[in-house]
C-alpha cells in the first residue's frame, strides 16, 4: 500500500511460488493518472514487440485493447457523470458533471479459464500461484484458445513480428514470480493502482476500498470480479465505476466450455441420427 | 491571477479533509478534455470505443474448406459401410476412395492453417475431453487410420494381389477398418459444430445445437451428392439427397425462427449474413426443389456449393459477430 515504502506488497520480495499462495492483481482505477508506466514496463521486461503506432483518437488511449503483443492496456474513459464530491465545470457556470477515468486491463487469469481449456496442446496451464500462462514452445499456434477467452485477452501473433504464430497474452510476469520478485507493471505502478498480493488479502482490501469511495460520493463503485458466473472469479479483477460494458468488459462472462453438453448431445445425435438413415435408405430401398 | 488563487484555495481544502468538493479549474489549452455539449461517451459507439469483446477467429480458408472436405470424407465412409454390408461393393469402393483423400487432405488443411505448421504433432502431445480441438484432433487422426489403410486392403483385395489366405485375411481387415472409419467419420462430419459452438463468439455459442446438426447434414448430403455424380445413380443415395437438402431446409426455417436479437444479428446482417442465406438457400430448398424436378445432378452440384459456403458463412458470421461489442453484451444481459 502507498506509504509502506519497500514494506509494500508491490516492492517487497515473495516466495508465492514456492508456498502455492494464489496470487492476484487488484486495479484501482480511481488513483490511476494514465501515466502508462504499466505498459511500457511489460513491453520492456517481457520484450514484447512493438506492434505499430496508430492514433486511434480515443481519448488518450492509442493502445486499443489487449492482444498478443499488447499485455498492459490503460483504457481511458470521459464519461458525463460525477466523479465522487468532484465538481466540475467551467469558473461561474453551471456544475457540469464530467470524469476522466483511467483504467489499466490486463489478462484476468480466470479460475476457470476458457483458453485453457480450449488448448489442445497443452501449451497453457495453471501455475503454482494460480496464474494461466502460455508455454511458447509447446503451442502451436491453433487459435482456438482466440475464440475461448471471454474478454478477448489471447490473440495470435501476426508475422512479421518476432515468435509470431504462437498466442500470447500476459504472463503474470511468471519468470519473475519464480524469483521471488512482483510483475513488472505492479512494480513500476506510481500510485499502486496496480495491486499485486495474495488474492484473499487484495479481495479484502478491494472491498474496504468499495466501501471508503462510496462514502466519499464514489456511488456507483463497483467491484468487477465475475465470482458468480462459470468463470467463478478472475485473479485480475478490477474496480470500476459504472457499469462493465462502458470498460469493454463483458457483463456475465461465461467460460465457453458450459456450452459443451448441448453441443456434444446434438453432435452425438445428428451421428446416430445419420447412420440410421443411411441404414434405412439402403435396406428399404436397394 | 483567480484561477491561481483558487488554486490554493483547493489545495489547502485537500490537505485539510482529503476530499475537495467544490468547483475545480478549467485551464484554457490544457491537457485535459473538457466536455462538450456535443460529446457522448465513447464518440457514441458501443462499449469502450466500439473496441471488440472477444476476439475474431484468426482462421483463414483453410478451416471452412476442411470443415467441408471432412463432413465430406466422414459421412463417405458412413455410407462405405452401409454399403459393404448391403453388397453394393462398386458403391463401397468410391466412397472408401472419398472417405481416404478427405482423410489425407484434412490435416494437411489442418496443418496449412496453423501458426507454426511444424510443431502440428503438439496436437497428440495430449487428450483433453474439454476442448473439441483437442477431440477433433484425435478423431481426425484415428479417422485418417482407419480410413488409409481401409482403401489400401480394399484395392489389394479387388485387384486380387495376393490369393489364399492372405486375401481373406485383407478382406476382413478392410471390413473392419471400413467399419471404423464409418464411426470415427460421423464424429468427424459433427464434432466440428461443437468446435465453433462452445466458444465465446455469441453468433456460434447462441446456436451450438443448431451448428452440429447443419454440418453434420451437409457432410451427409455432400457424399450423396458426390457419389451419384460419380455415377452411382441408385435410390438410396437419392433418398438420403432428399433427406439431406428437406432437413437443410428445415434448419434454414429453424434459424430464421430462433432469432436473438442484437446478439447474433451477424447471421442475418452485413455480407456474412447473405452468405449464410446463399449456404442455406443452395442446399436447402434449391437442391430440393431441383430434386423434386428430377435434375439430380444440378441437385447435387446445387448442395455441393451450399455446404461450402454455409462452412464459409458460418466462419464470416464468427468474425462479424465477435468484433461486434453489443452482439456480446447482449448475449450476457
Amino acid at each position: 500500500m502507498i506509504g509502506e515504502g519497500t514494506q509494500s506488497t508491490n516492492q517487497r520480495r515473495h516466495s508465492y511460488v514456492h508456498d502455492n499462495v494464489e496470487v492476484g492483481f487488484f486495479t484501482d482505477p480511481t488513483v490511476c493518472i494514465g501515466c502508462k508506466a504499466c505498459e511500457v514496463a511489460c513491453k520492456e521486461w517481457n520484450d514484447v514487440p512493438d506492434d505499430g503506432f496508430t492514433w486511434l483518437g480515443n481519448s488518450y488511449d492509442n493502445t486499443g485493447h489487449l492482444g498478443a503483443s499488447t499485455w498492459r492496456h490503460v483504457l481511458f474513459l470521459e464519461q458525463d457523470q460525477q466523479k465522487g464530491e468532484q465538481i466540475v465545470g467551467s469558473l461561474g457556470g453551471e456544475a457540469d458533471p464530467f470524469r476522466w477515468v483511467f483504467l489499466s486491463d490486463v489478462c484476468k487469469h480466470c479460475e476457470e479459464a476458457g483458453c485453457l481449456e480450449a488448448c489442445p496442446t497443452g501449451s497453457i496451464v495453471r501455475t503454482e500461484v494460480g496464474s494461466v500462462l502460455v508455454q511458447d514452445d509447446v503451442c502451436n499456434g491453433c487459435g482456438y484458445c482466440v475464440v475461448s477467452c471471454p474478454f478477448g485477452v489471447i490473440n495470435r501473433r501476426p508475422e512479421p513480428l518476432p515468435n509470431a504464430g504462437g498466442a500470447f497474452k500476459c504472463t503474470f510476469c511468471y519468470d519473475r514470480q519464480k524469483s521471488g520478485l512482483v510483475p513488472a507493471c505492479a512494480k513500476v505502478c506510481p500510485t499502486e493502482s496496480i495491486v499485486f498480493g495474495r488474492l484473499d488479502d487484495l479481495r479484502a482490501r478491494a472491498s474496504e476500498r468499495v466501501e471508503e469511495l462510496k462514502q466519499n460520493g464514489y456511488a456507483d463503485a463497483q467491484l468487477y470480479d465475475p465470482l458468480e458466473t462459470s468463470v467463478r472469479g478472475i485473479h485480475a479483477f478490477f474496480l470500476i465505476l459504472g457499469e462493465p460494458e462502458a470498460y469493454g468488459l463483458p457483463p456475465k462472462p461465461q467460460v465457453p466450455t458450459i456450452h459443451l453438453k448441448s453441443a456434444w448431445t446434438s453432435a452425438i445425435a445428428t451421428a446416430i441420427g445419420a447412420l440410421i438413415a443411411v441404414s434405412c435408405a439402403f435396406a428399404f430401398l436397394s | 491571477m483567480p484561477d491561481e488563487h483558487r488554486l490554493d484555495e483547493l489545495r489547502e481544502q485537500a490537505r485539510n479533509k482529503g476530499v475537495v468538493a467544490g468547483r475545480g479549474v478549467d485551464i484554457a489549452g490544457g491537457p485535459i478534455p473538457r466536455k462538450l455539449a456535443t460529446a457522448s461517451p465513447s464518440g457514441g459507439r458501443p462499449g469502450y470505443y466500439g473496441e471488440p469483446v472477444v476476439r475474431p477467429p484468426v482462421w483463414t480458408w483453410e478451416i471452412p474448406v476442411y470443415f467441408f472436405v471432412g463432413g465430406l470424407a466422414g459421412m463417405a465412409a458412413v455410407i462405405a459401410l452401409i454399403g459393404l454390408i448391403f453388397h453394393q461393393g462398386d458403391l463401397t469402393r468410391t466412397a472408401t476412395w472419398i472417405a481416404a483423400i478427405g482423410a489425407i487432405l484434412s490435416p494437411i488443411l489442418l496443418i496449412m492453417d496453423l501458426g507454426r505448421p511444424r510443431l502440428f504433432l503438439n496436437m497428440l502431445r495430449v487428450f483433453k475431453h474439454q476442448s473439441p480441438m483437442s477431440v477433433g484432433a484425435w478423431i481426425l487422426f484415428v479417422f485418417g487410420g482407419c480410413a488409409v489403410p481401409a482403401l489400401i486392403a480394399l484395392e489389394l483385395h479387388v485387384h486380387q494381389i495376393f490369393t489364399g489366405g492372405f486375401d481373406q485375411f485383407l478382406q476382413i481387415a478392410a471390413s473392419l477398418l471400413i467399419l471404423g472409419s464409418a464411426f470415427w467419420g460421423m464424429f468427424v462430419a459433427t464434432y466440428t459444430g461443437v468446435l465453433l459452438g462452445a466458444t465465446a463468439i455469441p453468433a456460434w455459442f447462441l446456436h451450438r445445437t443448431l451448428l452440429p446438426i447443419h454440418f453434420g447434414v451437409a457432410g451427409l448430403g455432400s457424399a450423396a451428392a458426390l457419389l451419384e455424380l460419380l455415377g452411382h445413380r441408385i435410390a438410396p443415395l437419392g433418398a438420403l439427397g432428399f433427406l439431406a437438402a428437406g432437413t437443410e431446409t428445415a434448419l434454414w426455417i429453424w434459424l430464421e425462427i430462433d432469432k436473438h436479437g442484437k446478439a447474433d444479428r451477424a447471421l442475418r446482417e452485413s455480407g456474412s449474413g447473405l452468405q449464410i442465406r446463399c449456404g442455406e438457400i443452395l442446399s436447402g430448398p434449391l437442391a430440393l426443389i431441383l430434386r423434386v424436378a428430377n435434375l439430380v445432378p444440378l441437385a447435387g452440384i446445387s448442395f455441393l456449393l451450399g455446404a461450402l459456403v454455409s462452412r464459409f458463412a458460418w466462419i464470416a458470421a464468427g468474425k462479424v459477430s465477435a468484433r461486434d461489442p453489443e452482439a456480446v453484451f447482449a448475449s450476457q444481459r
